[in-house]
């Protein structure tokens, strides 16, 4: 075959700056591919982002992923694309169209191409991988396998990554079996080599080594909640399997199984934690009020529609002042929505779970590393203003890959438990009254039950005044009520402090949440004129330096990920600000935000007034 | 203390436990349910339960739902740090507080539209898990705190005050459980303390999910002609062919009488549970012929009481969770916490 002479493309030749997007189907294997690829390029030191774009579905459907590469540190999701590797004849037509103006697209010439789906602006680039693999490979499930590994061999040769890397990589998945090791290592060849001997490697694009990525680690959200979770010392989980939360409890479990086990008096190995694969999300969330009750931490992980079932029993731990952690891995609603699509569409129902006047703390953790941070901040708020915290976290943090800096632990951090009182402290007051006693935040003393005779009471979910005894009389209910408020409000300064960044002379400022903030900041980078100012919110509720934020520019855009502009909502709720000071940015459509949307609608608004 | 208010200086001096306290100390505030409540009864069967096993008062964790049965944790056992929680949801929280501290002697208390129809999924795997505690229903058969409406224990056939009759099969937790893999299940009537105080210890020296279904009429809505779960229509139709002592190892006051008792079951603390007499061919630790036994009584309109199937065997929540018999809810941190040495070995691998 002759060897495919590549265009010059000098506009498009950007080492280190450039997107790829491999189609596949899933259920073949596909996500070995990604991962050799994504760990790679992170190895040579060069910022890079994943995005696993994945239906709900176990076999046989579209499943695609974006590996984003930025030397100059913008890695939120791009929709445009220099190379697409296109190995599903299904999307083919889809594919082809996202290809960038001078980009390229790799696809198996094993079958032949539609000739009418060429595009004269890119270039294609066949190559037989099936054909390869069948070749090499004795039977179907082998040669669909390796053919994923093969496509990563034939990238490596395109993008320029070192194939000894790959190699290593795979030695390190399969040195335990050798033969799939030997297989696997065959099929990387074989793209590589393919690749090398048919097309002229590499693309004007690539990557090149930037050193060591000192410091930074690849790592999941939901991962990083459930190291914060064992940080933190919470003993007891309890769970509904729901995506995109599962990997949280997947990996507690892991977790514990490696931190919290050692032998007992019998010599068996004995667990220090205990955690329950619930009914359903009622019963989980009701097993973490009661464990907490009792003093335990304990929470539970979910996603939207988990947490409309979690909403009476959210309004029970607020009420009856118990803490709760719940980790919110927010997908694309509303009912069952998108499953395997982003949103952080669940802000308003999380702030105001369960009927009656309620209100919960929420954090928004932005990348893993702050999953791990606020998760462990969360049991120490839970338990300091004795109510549910609720970890907003999303799909596309919880999911992906993303690179962050290394994980820090202080060794001197002890937990936060609050007002929970001991024997001898309840020997020292002249009464235990569940709900007296304010301190100045309005938390109250709180016992666990099988401790002493002294803190018998019983708290309940219907009307109850200081001494959490039954009442109807308005008096009485409103203390506690009114008492709550403030408490809540206390909690205010005691989050993680929101990012401000307010700019000289800022013609607006930009408000959002999350994971959010990359693309956020990219856009507003790429903005033309005086830079925005920026405020990136960290939790509800709202410090003043929210408000001060708002108050100090004449309008500000609040970009979030949903369609009714939620935070926006809570700002006006909170705030008392007018509703054309904060102008929408809504992204919903289940994919991450990107920075072109954002700087397309603000410049769009801007030019309007 | 339950519905009527005791003299503050006792007429005979009151009994005292093995931890040298009376029935008083076991006891909560002033019971506000209607006069002659069944409930109120099962509220003092289970203070005498736990006074006659010198439990300390408290050790107890009481738990509730939503209904007239779910307010009578507030009528017994105030030492106790109790929980009056949401409706049909008793048995999870239950299930987190067992998890939390297993020296916990948990008590929950419900009610059959409580348990048998908004909480029938979380009572079902609750037993499912084998959470150590007492689970008590009060079962009436009918929504007392709505005015009326049958509930899903109501037989059909059973008639409503105005006179209508239910049409739909009743869930009779009995069989439920035994289908689920039950540990411990029993049945008594709140107008037999004689039967059901027994019955309650030795659910509360079960070494798993001890679920007592107790007839508790409701005096208010559904203790008239045509009702089957009407003081008199129990009396009548009570079956009490399984008749079993316990032998508590704690807090034994008077040895009970146990002649020519036919099998014998050594429960978790170590108290033994004497079968008296049962039926011909009954055997309580036979899931098969405890089923069959149930549906037969059924259908000929009998109500079984007593101690019904037992299997001390079946490791419980914590067992089968190979957690350590120390409570996780203080377990010291150091133990829990990986530090700062073990991140940076975890993250090795994330580089």
């Amino acid at each position: 075959m002759a060897k495919v002479q590549l265009p010059e493309a000098p506009s498009r030749a950007r080492v280190n700056e450039f997107a790829i997007k491999l189609a596949n189907v899933n259920g073949t294997g596909s996500a070995s591919t990604n991962n050799l690829l994504m760990q790679t390029i992170f190895r040579m030191g060069v910022p890079v982002s994943g995005k696993n774009l994945f239906p709900s579905n176990i076999q046989g459907l579209p499943t695609w992923y974006e590996v984003r590469v930025s030397q100059s540190g913008h890695t939120a999701r791009t929709s445009s694309f220099d190379l697409m590797v296109a190995m599903n004849g299904q999307t083919y037509q889809q594919d082809i169209a996202e290809v960038a103006s001078g980009g390229y697209l790799v696809y198996d010439d094993s079958w032949p191409l539609d000739q009418e789906m060429r595009r004269p602006d890119i270039t294609f680039l066949g190559a037989p991988l099936a054909q390869l693999c069948a070749q090499r490979f004795a039977t179907v499930k082998e040669r669909i396998l390796m053919k994923n590994v093969a496509t990563a061999g034939l990238v490596a040769a395109l993008l320029a990554l070192p194939v000894d890397e790959l190699s290593k990589q795979l030695v390190a998945a399969y040195s335990r079996r050798p033969q799939l090791l030997e297989d696997n290592q065959a099929a990387l060849q074989l793209g590589y080599q393919y690749a090398l001997e048919n097309f002229s490697c590499p693309l004007p694009f690539h990557v090149e080594q930037m050193g060591a990525p000192d410091g930074r680690i690849l790592i999941d959200g939901n991962t990083a909640v459930a190291l914060g979770a064992v940080f933190a010392g919470a003993t007891v989980g309890a769970w509904y399997p729901i995506t995109p939360a599962t990997s949280v409890m997947e990996n507690f479990i892991r977790l514990c199984a490696q931190y919290r086990r050692h032998p007992g008096p019998d010599g068996r190995e004995v667990n220090d934690y205990l955690i329950l694969q619930a009914e359903d999300e009622l019963a989980a969330l009701g097993i973490v009020v009661g464990a907490s009750w009792a003093g335990a931490r304990a929470f539970t992980s979910t996603s939207g529609p988990g947490l409309s079932l979690m909403q009476e029993l959210l309004g029970l731990a607020y009420y009856t002042e118990v803490p709760a952690v719940v980790v919110d891995v927010q997908r694309a609603g509303p009912s069952t929505g998108m499953p395997t699509r982003v949103q952080q569409a669940d802000l308003l129902s999380a702030a105001f779970a369960s009927h009656g006047d309620t209100r919960h703390i929420l954090l928004f953790p932005s990348d893993p590393s702050e999953c791990f941070r606020h998760t462990v901040q969360a049991f120490d708020l839970a338990e300091r203003f004795q109510t549910p915290v609720l970890v907003m976290s999303d799909l596309d943090i919880g999911m992906n890959d993303w690179e962050v800096p290394e994980l820090t632990w202080d060794d001197s951090y002890r937990p936060d438990r609050g007002r929970l009182l001991g024997p001898e402290e309840l020997e020292r007051l002249e009464h235990f009254w569940r709900y007296g006693d304010p301190d100045p935040e309005w938390t109250t003393p709180r016992a666990v039950p099988g401790e002493t005779p002294l803190a018998g009471h019983l708290v309940r979910g219907s009307g109850h005044d200081f001494r959490a005894v039954y009442t109807e009389r308005p008096d009485e209910y409103q203390e506690v009520v009114d008492r709550l408020l403030r408490k809540h409000r206390a909690a205010a300064e005691h989050l993680p402090p929101p990012v401000v960044e307010l700019r000289e002379g800022a013609p607006f400022g930009v408000i959002t949440m999350g994971s959010c903030d990359l693309a956020v900041r990219e856009a507003l980078e790429e903005l033309p004129g005086p830079s925005p100012s920026y405020l990136r919110i960290t939790g509800y509720p709202f410090p003043p330096a929210v408000a001060e934020f708002i108050d100090a520019h004449p309008h500000c855009y609040v970009v979030e990920q949903n369609r009714d502009g939620q935070l926006r909502s809570l700002l006006l709720i909170d705030t008392g600000v007018g509703g054309e000071r904060l102008r929408p940015v809504l992204s919903y459509g289940g994919l991450p935000i990107t920075a072109s949307f954002i700087q397309d609608r603000i410049l769009e608004q801007e030019s309007s007034k | 203390m339950t519905s009527i208010a005791k003299p503050q200086i006792p007429l005979l001096p009151l009994e005292r436990n093995q931890l040298g306290l009376t029935i008083r100390d076991y006891s909560g505030s002033m019971s506000t349910l209607c006069a002659g409540c069944g409930h109120d009864s099962v509220t003092a069967a289970i203070q005498e339960a736990l006074w006659g096993l010198s439990i300390p008062p408290y050790q107890v964790a009481k738990l509730s739902g939503i209904g007239c049965s779910s307010k009578t944790p507030q009528y017994f056992d105030s030492a106790a740090v109790g929980f009056n929680s949401v409706h049909g949801r008793m048995a999870a929280v239950a299930s987190g507080a067992a998890a939390a501290n297993r020296g916990l002697v948990v008590v929950g208390v419900s009610g059959d539209g409580d348990s048998l129809s908004i909480g029938l999924g979380n009572l079902a795997h609750a037993i499912r898990r084998n959470v150590r505690m007492l689970y008590v229903i009060a079962n009436n058969g009918v929504y007392g705190l709505t005015k009326g409406q049958f509930s899903a224990s109501a037989d059909i056939g059973s008639r409503s005050r105005k006179g209508e009759p239910n049409l739909l099969p009743p869930v009779d937790p009995m069989l439920l459980g035994l289908s689920l893999g039950a540990t411990f299940l029993a049945r008594g009537f709140s107008g037999d303390k004689a039967q059901l105080v027994p019955i309650l210890k030795a659910g509360l020296s079960h070494g798993g999910f001890a679920l007592v279904d107790v007839i508790s009429p409701c005096v208010q809505f559904n203790d008239h002609e045509g009702s089957t779960k009407s003081f008199r229509y129990v009396r009548e139709h009570e079956l009490q062919d399984i008749d079993a002592d316990i032998i508590p190892v704690r807090g034994q006051i008077h040895s009970e009488q146990t002649p020519g008792s036919l099998t014998e079951v050594e429960l978790h603390d170590g108290s033994r549970v004497l079968f008296r007499a049962v039926p011909e061919g009954y055997d309580p630790t036979d899931r098969v012929r405890v089923g069959s036994y149930l549906v037969e009584s059924a259908r000929q309109g009998e109500i079984a009481t007593g101690l019904l199937y037992l299997d001390e065997t079946t490791p419980d929540m914590h067992q089968v969770s190979a957690t350590t018999e120390e409570r996780l809810w203080d377990l010291p941190f150091q133990r829990l916490c990986p530090g700062s040495a073990e991140l940076a070995k975890f993250q090795a691998r994330l580089r």
